[in-house]
């Protein structure tokens, strides 16, 4: 199991960019009873057999590394979701894309902390490459959203140290103003 | 206090912007390259990203590029970050700590100096083609 939440969502919406998405949808939800998150992308998706095969760990998409036999990030959430009163929702269709929902049990006592999320989103939001990722963060009374494109809009360069940083509080302050 | 906008965000980048004052341009194509595969994210490398962007804007470098990548198949060596600077040999230094990624930016980018004991090789056989 990952030691927090952000840690599978970096897995998944890691896998949507390699999936070859220009476009990838990350909502977040936290409640007093649910941990939601769903990565939605407009890759190349899957058909039936290569998604029964996906949460396998001894299955890695060929191509990805070339001696590398392992591929953890979906069985390591089916692990943590049977862990904690958790569900897994994977719908894909070859050549338009894949969307990965999952609840967990917030009160569940196994349940990871959600982690650094403003930490994970810069880190999603300065890979190289063109994809557009959007946040929608939101709890039971409000919420805010982020596009990396509005972000590389307002900043220009994602590869400044000054403005890495101007992002990074950015997106702390958002979370910290969150209620 | 009413929530931080875009535009907010656009006025701190332009002040920060003005009060830069003249750029070294000998580190005009340096990049930091910082593995952030699970491997490195399990590692720190999320604290020792956050210890370079720091470090760089503390001395007032703003041209070096920091970009991030994935697992470079050397994972035993987590976190490892890969320094480019011209003149200088391309190289991947493992267990790169915060206080690590610090040395970085004051021996290798501002002194032109590599750290020893943390130099490794060359990425793993299987990611170099």
């Amino acid at each position: 199991m990952h030691a927090s939440v952000c840690d599978t969502i970096a897995d998944l919406v890691q896998n949507a960019v390699e999936a070859g998405a220009s476009r990838v949808e990350l909502d977040v939800y936290t409640g007093p009873d649910t941990v939601k998150v769903r990565v939605a992308d407009n890759g190349k998706g899957m058909d039936q057999a290569t998604l029964a095969k996906a949460v396998d760990p001894f299955y890695s998409e060929a191509g990805k590394h070339d001696h590398r036999r392992v591929g953890l990030g979906l069985p390591l959430l089916y692990q943590t979701a049977e862990a904690v009163n958790g569900t897994v929702d994977i719908r894909s269709a070859p050549g338009k894309g894949t969307t990965v929902g999952f609840i967990f049990d917030a009160r569940h006592l196994d349940t990871p902390p959600l982690g650094d999320l403003p930490a994970t989103v810069l880190g999603l939001m300065t890979f190289s490459g063109t994809c557009e990722l959007i946040l929608t963060r939101s709890t039971p009374s409000d919420r805010y959203t982020l596009a990396r494109s509005e972000l590389l809009d307002t900043l220009g360069n994602l590869e400044e140290a000054g403005n890495l940083i101007l992002a990074r509080d950015f997106l702390r302050a958002q979370e910290a103003e969150l209620t | 206090m009413a929530k931080l906008t875009l535009a907010d965000l656009r006025k701190l980048r332009d002040e920060k912007q003005k009060s830069m004052d003249k750029r070294d341009p000998s580190n005009k194509d340096a990049q930091i390259i910082v593995g952030m595969g699970t491997c490195g994210i399990a590692a720190g490398a999320k604290e020792t990203f956050n210890a370079i962007i720091e470090e760089l804007d503390a001395k007032g470098i703003s041209h070096v590029l920091v970009r991030q990548t994935g697992c470079m198949g050397l994972c035993h060596s987590e976190p490892t970050v890969e320094v480019i600077v011209p003149q200088m040999p391309v190289v991947i230094y493992g267990n790169v700590t915060a206080e690590t990624g610090r040395k970085i930016v004051d021996d290798h980018i501002i002194n032109k100096k590599l750290i020893d004991n943390h130099i490794c090789d060359k990425p793993a056989m299987d990611i170099v083609r």
